[in-house]
């Protein structure tokens, strides 16, 4: 049913009018899941950075995050699997000025795109990707991914992982990111405080948002309830703000590390290196080169 | 900033002597095109590195991606800033690219691939001339659709084909192909440059209604939307689902058909205007040898080749090869007792060809299976043999 069916919800007004897209809602996520909660808190920090609406483009690639740029009223893109990063730095890159907001999930980012995420980092490109980590395949149905800890149980993980899973924030600091933040999705407050300070950082910004996805992952690890892996978040977490991202590793058991890790600001971005590149080969050009 | 300015043209007017894929490269300049996304691949790296030298100079942007994947998504998403954008790569590289070219089209992004076709299949002949890549140009992407593929069979027509492609690209919202081969690409003849005022360029219609209300994905007759892009208010919204007129996911059996027989349509019904081909010696032609890219400059020898010898030859040159020029074959097929078609692969336009012809004449194809092009000569021995 579109939200114009139904009559209550368009009589309403909703802080978040003009920001969502109209006839967009209801969105296709679980009861219990974070995803809700993160599109709520992407809009309230972009609108206390105080970007104009019209300067902010947002980007998704595929699976249940992969859905939030559809929903956002922003100039929005759903792209193809893994690839939303090449994509909004070809978008990025036509106006400085732009701000780009990669939103999309673990497996998008991290497997089948994380060629483009250690490639992103590493050039510093001029973007804020928000990674919603459930810490699995959720649309899918809920296979093993490139975050699962080791004897996490999915479908395609019956007796349990055997794999190592990735650190993210590890990951993309080896690679050159310059701002670093995770948070649970619990953490609402701070996780908006990331996203503002994230958007209007220059150069390649990275918000880790650990998600609750109580349909393919929580029932099969004794996390029935959404509510219930947010409870273990809240149990888990520890804030260590700047700590070395090689010790924020996640596992079955242990403390989920939460917090602000890096956030240079003295790096050139790929945009900067681009446009020094233009005045340089004009020069070259002017002197008949 | 208007659509005009940031594409402003770079048009390094003069006579040269030059090959190929700079020629190409050149005529992309020359259509506005401001950004390229790229990942090096013989035989097509020359594209990237004429365009790392030129597009700073017109304030644009290059930049090497780490595989053609992302060169492609690039190229998707600056074209979604308003700038006109390309890639070039060869056929590993095209095959990384297939997905995403996908997304071009139900996105309807204007873009440009330049494909140097090397020897395949897989790493196949890195150096060598092939021409492999036609049906994969056709109908490599998943799903059904249409799409527009140019073959140039001289340096110059590189040059003059980059310029088309963007034009086609941008008036049809489509991304457009150019199917190079490595000897088109690397060889090298003399190339005019005209000057700016005599290249015609086109770029993408702009909607002219207000942003509230706005539906990204309405067709006007021509079955074309005008295109807003990043930026401008209008709140864009591209997805690769199928969608409605506003650009909302429409996951149903009419929205699929609404979309996809728009997407059809709108080459199908223009192929009068998209098609070009070059004819020679066809008006009392009894055997017509049909080809295109490098194979054309050998057919069209074995053409005179074979006046002098007395047989009635003629010859038709496929500059456009998607879409398929069906009518204009079928109505040489009922003139000519047999059609011959010389192509560096195993018979890919010979196929589209039988199938156009609908047994009105003989269909010959005489393939080389990619490293070498067809002699004169042994294209007449050939006619000389099955005419017999």
């Amino acid at each position: 049913m579109t939200e114009e069916e139904i009559g209550l919800i368009e009589a309403e007004e909703h802080p978040l009018d003009g920001y969502l897209r109209k006839g967009r809602i209801p969105h296709i996520w679980c009861p219990g899941c974070s995803l809700g909660s993160v599109m709520t808190v992407i809009i309230e920090a972009i609108k206390e950075s105080g970007i104009e609406q019209k300067n902010i483009a947002v980007i998704s690639g595929i699976g249940c995050t992969g859905r939030t740029a559809g929903y956002l009223n922003f100039d929005s893109f759903h792209t193809t699997h893994g690839r939303a990063i090449p994509f909004a730095i070809g978008l990025g890159l036509t106006d400085p000025n732009r701000k780009i907001i990669v939103i999309s999930g673990d497996g998008d980012l991290a497997s089948i795109g994380g060629n483009h995420l250690i490639h992103a980092a590493r050039r510093n490109a001029n973007i804020t990707v928000i990674c919603v980590n459930n810490f699995q395949y959720g649309m899918t149905g809920g296979q093993v991914g490139p975050t699962s800890y080791k004897g996490q149980v999915q479908t395609t993980a019956p007796y349990g992982n055997i794999e190592e899973p990735f650190n993210l924030p590890e990951l993309v600091k080896s690679c050159g990111a310059t701002y670093i933040a995770r948070w649970t999705a619990l953490d609402v407050r701070r996780v908006k405080e990331s996203f503002v300070e994230a958007i209007n950082h220059q150069g390649f910004s990275f918000v880790e948002v650990l998600g609750a996805c109580p349909t393919t992952y929580g029932r099969r690890n004794q996390l029935r309830e959404g509510i219930a892996i947010l409870e273990a978040f809240k149990e888990r977490s520890v804030i260590e703000h700047g700590i070395d991202t090689e010790k924020v590793a996640i596992g079955k058991e242990g403390p989920i590390i939460v917090g602000k890790f890096v956030d240079i600001h003295d790096k050139p971005t790929l945009t900067d290196n681009l446009l020094s590149i233009q005045r340089m080969s004009t020069a070259s050009k002017d002197k008949g080169a | 900033m208007s659509d005009k300015k940031i594409n402003a043209p770079m048009v390094n007017t003069g006579e040269f002597f030059t090959s190929g894929n700079l020629a190409v490269a050149e005529g992309s300049l020359a259509a506005g095109c401001k950004f390229f996304g790229g990942y090096p691949i013989t035989p097509s790296s020359e594209v990237a590195e004429h365009m790392s030298i030129k597009l700073p100079q017109s304030n644009g942007h290059f930049v090497q991606f780490e595989d053609e994947i992302a060169s492609i998504a690039s190229i998707l998403g600056a074209s979604w800033g308003g700038w006109k954008s390309m890639t070039a790569t060869s056929g590993p590289g095209y095959s990384l690219m297939l997905e995403n070219i996908g997304l071009g089209i139900m996105t309807e992004t204007p873009c440009v691939i330049v494909n140097v076709q090397r020897g395949g299949p897989s790493t196949g002949l890195p150096t060598l001339v092939g021409q492999q890549d036609i049906q994969q140009a056709r109908w490599g992407s998943h799903g059904d659709y249409e799409i527009i593929a140019l073959s140039p069979n001289s340096v110059q027509e590189c040059f003059d084909l980059a310029v088309t492609a963007f034009n086609l690209a941008e008036e049809y919202r489509v991304p457009v192909t150019i199917l190079m081969d490595e000897t088109i690409g690397h060889m090298s003849e003399k190339l005019v440059i005209p000057e700016a005022d005599k290249i015609e360029i086109v770029n993408r219609k702009k909607p002219t209604d207000e942003a509230e209300g706005h539906l990204p994905y309405k067709a006007d007759d021509d079955l074309i939307p005008p295109m807003a892009v990043a930026g401008e208010g209008y709140n864009v919204m591209a997805t690769g689902l199928t969608h409605d007129e506003r650009g909302y996911p429409a996951l149903d059996v009419n929205s699929q058909e609404v979309l996809l027989t728009r997407l059809l349509d709108k080459i199908r019904k223009n192929k009068d205007k998209i098609i070009k081909l070059e004819e020679y010696m066809l008006d009392d032609a009894e055997f017509v040898i049909i080809s295109f890219g490098i194979s054309s400059r050998a057919a069209k020898g074995a053409v005179n080749l074979a006046r002098k010898k007395g047989l009635k030859v003629g010859y038709l040159r496929l500059i456009t090869i998607w879409p398929f020029p069906d009518e204009q074959i079928a109505q040489i097929a009922s003139k000519v007792k047999a059609i011959f078609i010389t192509e560096i692969n195993s018979g890919q336009v010979t196929r589209e060809v039988q199938r156009a012809v609908e047994g009105k004449s003989k269909v010959h194809g005489l393939f080389k299976l990619g490293g070498a092009i067809h002699t004169p000569t042994e294209i007449v021995e050939e006619i000389e043999r099955r005419t017999k």
